[in-house]
């Protein structure tokens, strides 16, 4: 069984994210084990990108203060090297799919497997296109999670029917960023993948207060929250430990109240 | 090759969330380019709104002054709205309607594109909004006034460079919240597929009437055609119908601003790597991390860090040759057609003059060279003269 499965076995699961080296790379790792010890299940770490084309202006202006102060993908391998001699919580990276690429497919997910991820999300990389690095990935014992759309319809059974890991559900057309009001018919959709998987499903983008968070944890296996804990370690810059461990232990609480 | 690939090249690299839109766009597209109505439509305004065919026009002045093969100009200048955009835009917006989308949103570099898709927007009864980089906002503000006079709503994009490929990255955030009633109209032969294949076929218009006129004044094809190259429409469109003539050199002329031995330079081929981004996998200015780089050209339509993934497969495989042209060469060239020729043209499409001044003077008077001209240079003559020190007021 998949690690990233643990993150599913006590109930809901509440999956944080950040992007990493925001404010730089020693805070990460901090911020990780805070979100950990504040009862995250699953940490999601965003490897930046010169061009986040999911993202919305929160996440972007993330992707670029970690860049200026010189965040690499090595380093971010070496900051999970450090993470990993203290926590044993599911890692999976988020980013897009140059970044991966150019360091070579074979290179990078083989660094994945030794220091310790156990699944990456790639949002522009779709169904069609996963066939070039998924045995790689699998080789080195990381998921390659799957993305499901609003979109999706026809393609819902399909993607779910393959999907390892967890399967992360897109609550709303767009990018990602806080949103008062998600209109999809999520229900429909988690029914689908029901039918189609057993991999457990997560809701994300948009998902930002307690509300939102009891009321998907409820629909689905786990829910996702980045733009908000994104947003605080903005506003809070290296002093955000303390309001990202009040916030997360918020959403958790709301998410395994259902 | 598999579908949607250019050797290793293109592809479809992008958020779930679009792979059904553009599934759809697809299908639409197989079905109306078959579709009689959908063509008359088209061909009717090309010929009556465009203004096609255009000109094949023999420079016969630079040819003597340059003192090698025959030069034709290609003059998609002289399209309605001034460049050869108009050719895929005109496409695009009427599959959009035939498609029953009520909304068109593009990018644009230098303008052209955009205003060119907001005239089909107007033309066509359809809602339009255009992304455009901050920086190129400024640097061809007449052209946003234009897009706003056709009825476009402009959002000057702040992301990133402020260029190109942030408008680029703005159109696709905004067509994933919105795609039900919207076409994202891609102004060049890059993204995802079908764009690559849907622009080159509304451009291959350039090539297909540039070998029917070639061979009616001159009774032989030409020794080789040429273009600028940023994302590469154009190009494509000058090149398409001669791929398979082997005897025909195809010359494509990308950026490369300061010098391609700076950093300040746009010339994908000569200094990028292999990549995968905007949906597609091509040749691209990137870091050793695969960030994408800052690039640089004083034409804003050849600012761009990438290439259409068909240009990587000509180069690949040899059939197309890519030369960089700085942008010295293409001022200096911008002046020499006008005082030779009477033309002021596009500075993108000067980057192509620059380099057949180079290759015609090594030819044979035998040889026939057809360069295209892609655009009017009306809206580059602010920035040019201040290039030059001129203080000019608009």
């Amino acid at each position: 069984m998949s690690k990233i499965q643990n993150a599913f076995q006590n109930g809901k699961a509440f999956i944080g994210f950040l992007t990493a080296g925001d404010p730089n790379l020693q805070k990460t790792e901090e911020y990780i084990l805070a979100m950990e010890e504040a009862g995250a299940d699953l940490i999601e770490i965003g490897i930046p990108f010169s061009d986040p084309i999911a993202e919305g202006q929160v996440i972007q202006d993330a992707n670029i203060r970690s860049l200026s102060v010189g965040t690499t993908t090595d380093k971010v391998f070496d900051m999970v090297v450090s993470v990993r001699k203290k926590t044993q919580i599911p890692l999976v990276f988020l980013t897009y799919l140059n970044p991966v690429f150019k360091y070579g497919y074979e290179q990078f997910f083989e660094k994945c497997r030794e220091v310790g991820i156990d699944g990456i999300i790639i949002p522009d990389m779709p169904y069609e296109e996963k066939g070039e690095l998924l045995p790689i990935a699998k080789a080195n014992d990381v998921d390659v999670i799957s993305m499901i759309a609003p979109t999706s319809e026809d393609r819902i059974r399909r993607i779910a029917g393959e999907a390892t890991g967890f399967i992360y559900v897109v609550s709303s057309m767009g990018v990602t960023g806080m949103r008062s009001e998600i209109k999809t018919d999520l229900e429909g959709i988690l029914e689908t993948i029901r039918e189609a998987s057993a991999t457990p499903a997560a809701i994300g983008f948009g998902i930002n207060t307690p509300e939102q968070a009891a009321k998907y944890g409820a629909m689905a296996d786990g829910v996702i929250v980045g733009s908000a804990i994104v947003k605080l370690i903005e506003k809070y810059g290296e002093n955000a430990k303390e309001p990202l461990m009040q916030y997360v232990k918020s959403m958790k609480n709301a998410v395994i109240s259902q | 090759m598999a579908k949607g690939r250019y050797g290793i090249h293109g592809g479809q690299y992008i958020p779930e969330t679009l792979m059904n839109e553009i599934i759809h766009l697809e299908e639409a597209y197989e079905h109306y380019k078959k579709d009689p109505e959908f063509n008359a439509h088209l061909n009717k305004l090309l010929a009556e709104y465009a203004g096609r065919p255009s000109l094949l026009y023999y420079a016969e002045k630079m040819t003597k002054d340059l003192g090698g093969a025959k030069i034709y100009f290609k003059r998609e200048d002289l399209n309605h709205t001034g460049s050869h955009k108009i050719n895929n835009v005109l496409g695009q917006v009427l599959l959009a309607k035939y498609m029953g989308k009520t909304r068109v949103i593009a990018e644009t570099g230098a303008g052209q594109h955009g205003v060119a898709t907001a005239t089909a927007a107007a033309l066509l009864d359809m809602e339009c909004e255009i992304f455009m980089g901050k920086e190129d906002t400024i640097r061809q503000a007449l052209n946003v006034y234009r897009m706003e006079l056709l009825g476009a709503k402009v959002h000057p994009v702040t992301s990133g460079t402020m260029t190109l490929k942030d408008a680029v990255n703005e159109a696709m955030r905004e067509w994933t919240s919105r795609v039900n009633d919207t076409l994202y109209v891609l102004g060049s032969v890059m993204g995802p597929h079908p764009f690559p294949m849907i622009v080159r076929d509304f451009q291959s218009v350039i090539s297909k009437e540039a070998k029917a006129q070639i061979l009616e004044k001159e009774g032989k094809l030409p020794t080789a055609v040429m273009a600028c190259v940023g994302g590469g429409s154009n190009s494509m469109g000058m090149f398409y119908e001669f791929i398979n003539d082997p005897e025909v050199q195809l010359i494509g002329c990308e950026a490369a601003g300061h010098g391609i031995h700076t950093d300040k330079h746009a010339a994908t081929i000569a200094k990028g790597t292999l990549g995968v981004f905007h949906g597609m996998k091509s040749y691209f200015c990137q870091d050793e991390y695969g960030q994408i780089a800052p690039v640089y050209s004083i034409s804003a339509g050849l600012d761009y860090p990438g290439i259409g993934p068909e240009h990587a497969y000509l180069h690949d495989t040899g059939r197309a040759q890519y030369v960089p042209v700085t942008d010295a060469e293409a001022v200096d060239a911008f002046e020499y057609i006008a005082r030779t020729e009477g033309i002021i043209c596009a500075i993108e499409s000067a980057h192509a003059v620059a380099h057949l001044r180079k290759i015609a003077p090594t030819m044979s008077k035998d040889d026939i060279i057809i360069c295209c001209l892609s655009g009017r240079g009306d809206k580059d003559v602010a920035a040019i003269a201040r290039y030059k020190g001129v203080d000019l007021h608009e």
